[in-house]
């Protein structure tokens, strides 16, 4: 388990993050978003033991990160941003290198390094230098690194950066595969990762913690939340007024109108459901209803509600 | 231990890392080509007509304060350059680990060096009959002054992510403890100083320790001159490294 407290970083006068406190148990795949100079890094790189924390605390399976930070290194795999890697060395070598480092040795060490030049399909890069691989391969040889010694805790600063969509979708695989039996943080400003990968999503924003919740649940604060789209059968003016009517809906906008059928956008009150009251409104007029999509909220939208209003505000006042 | 296996991976990279790139061929090449230049065609080793090898060690601090350097910058410089200094310090191995692994890489390569040097005292030994306690005497201070030298560029290194920086500071750094000694600069200061300070400031230097131990002296206060030496700057190092990492 991981545990955050009041965790503040200051760089001389800059609060780079800014009272920060959460907890994550085991099986959870945890979203860390933000936009950029956000915090995100700064906070992984104290939770890694590399940064000392201003003031504040973590501890990671009970050991405080900056009391003993080598011990609690032992229970982290961390993968920094932008990959460093020793560019000389071959993959297979600087795999060996952190094998030897995590403590195993002869046999033990070259079944590990097998082993996850397996899981990351390093296997056919082995015993190229590092500086010759593509940006794909740089990812998951740095990948592999965390999981040497199979760490019950991932901190991955921004796994998929960079990549095309299919070795994105390798990394993806990966961290599904190995979701339930660890904690994994990852950074990210990738939304759509959050929802395929995620079971958790936390949102910052200039050092603060602004949002903590499942990705469905944040994507309900979202405006387009419950934004019902219905294809009716209907004469045009009369079907606006008789959905309008209905109580939960706030107004109602036309899309399209061709051959009788209506398409029509219904925003409800305060995100109300609306699939009910349209159904029986239809039902009561005859209405045929061959269409209906209700909205489920848009990740993308909750991130820029939360993360530009500070910076809207201050840019016109 | 974990301390020692850490820092033993640690060497080993290192020391791969300098066979891997030319650097290390370059390194000893040139070493051999200068020591003998220097040696035999500047020293005279021959004219001399003496079977001992003053001429040869006479020339190492001149030698070390550019070629030392050279090995030294790369060490923490390129760490930081590339940002695997995160990725090291994240695996559980410390500072002082690192440090430590990287300078018994760095020391070992250039006792390596100048271990291949041995031509020379076998070429005085088949000429003449040197005396092979001062011939061993001179290779452990030429040594220890490498190391001198390599834990003042160590430091160096870790102030900074560009090699270049780093190797004009240990150069500068090398100069400052190779002129501490120096008669020119020790009589200079005679003129106006107090003679503690004069004394104080000659002692801080390499050259009276390594002339000591060129002659065969094996006092004990030279060992732990340049043990102070070495430790204090690697000490130093630490500190940049503690406070850059943040620990």
């Amino acid at each position: 388990m991981i545990k955050v407290e009041h965790l503040v970083k200051r760089f001389g006068l800059r609060k780079a993050v800014d009272d920060i406190s959460f907890e994550v148990e085991k099986g959870t795949v945890l979203g860390f978003l933000g936009p950029n100079g956000a915090g995100k890094t700064t906070t992984i790189r104290m939770m890694a033991g590399y940064l000392p924390a201003t003031s504040g605390r973590i501890w990671v399976n009970g050991i405080d990160v900056n009391e003993d930070p080598v011990r609690a290194q032992r229970q982290i795999g961390y993968m920094p941003e932008n990959t460093p890697l020793y560019d000389e060395m071959t993959a297979g070598g600087f795999l060996e290198f952190v094998a030897e480092i995590r403590g195993f040795r002869g046999a033990e060490r070259s079944r590990r390094v097998d082993e996850v030049l397996d899981s990351c399909m390093l296997g056919s890069v082995r015993h190229q230098p590092i500086e010759t691989l593509s940006k794909g391969y740089r990812r998951r040889t740095c990948l592999a690194q965390t999981l040497i010694h199979d760490p019950p805790v991932l901190l991955l600063d921004e796994p998929t950066e960079g990549l095309d969509p299919n070795q994105k979708q390798v990394v993806r695989d990966m961290i599904e595969r190995m979701a339930k039996d660890k904690i994994i943080m990852l950074s990210t400003h990738v939304l759509e990762e959050v929802e395929a990968v995620c079971s958790r999503a936390m949102i910052i924003s200039e050092g603060r913690l602004k949002a903590d919740g499942a990705p469905a649940e944040l994507k309900k604060r979202s405006a387009s939340y419950n934004v019902l789209t219905v294809e009716v059968l209907a004469p045009a003016e009369e079907a606006a007024k008789v959905f309008g009517a209905i109580p939960d809906v706030e107004r109602v906008e036309p899309v399209t109108e061709a051959g009788g059928k209506q398409v029509l956008r219904l925003i409800p009150k305060d995100r109300q459901s609306l699939a009910v009251g349209v159904i029986e409104a239809a039902a009561r007029h005859k209405w045929m209803v061959v269409g209906m999509r209700s909205d489920s909220g848009r990740l993308d939208e909750v991130f820029r509600q939360i993360t530009t209003t500070d910076d809207v505000i201050r840019r016109s006042a | 231990m974990e301390a020692i296996r850490h820092s033993a991976a640690v060497a080993k990279r290192e020391w791969k890392a300098y066979f891997h790139s030319p650097v290390a061929y370059i390194f000893i090449i040139i070493f051999l080509a200068l020591a003998g230049f220097f040696t035999f065609s500047v020293g005279s080793f021959y004219e001399a007509g003496q079977a001992d090898l003053r001429v040869f060690f006479f020339w190492h601090p001149w030698l070390y304060l550019i070629l030392v350097p050279a090995v030294a910058m790369r060490l923490w410089a390129e760490e930081r350059r590339m940002g695997t200094m995160e990725l090291l310090f994240t695996l559980s191995v410390t500072p002082m680990q690192a440090i430590a692994g990287k300078m018994a890489a760095a020391w070992g390569f250039l006792c390596l060096a100048l271990a291949l040097t041995f031509p020379i005292p076998l070429t005085a030994g088949w000429l003449g009959n040197p005396d092979w306690g001062v011939v061993a005497s001179g290779y452990l201070s030429s040594a220890l002054l490498a190391g001198a030298y390599l834990a003042v560029g160590l430091f160096t290194s870790a102030l900074t992510r560009n090699q270049v920086i780093s190797f004009v500071l240990a150069v500068v750094g090398g100069l400052f403890l190779i002129l501490a000694g120096y008669e020119p600069v020790t009589t200079l200061l005679s003129q106006w100083a107090p003679r503690w300070l004069v004394d104080g400031v000659a002692a801080a230097g390499f050259m009276t320790h390594f002339q000591a131990m060129q002659r065969g002296v094996l006092d004990l206060r030279n060992f732990v001159y340049f043990a102070s030496v070495i430790g204090f700057m690697l000490f130093l190092t630490q500190l940049v490294l503690n406070n850059r990492s943040g620990r």
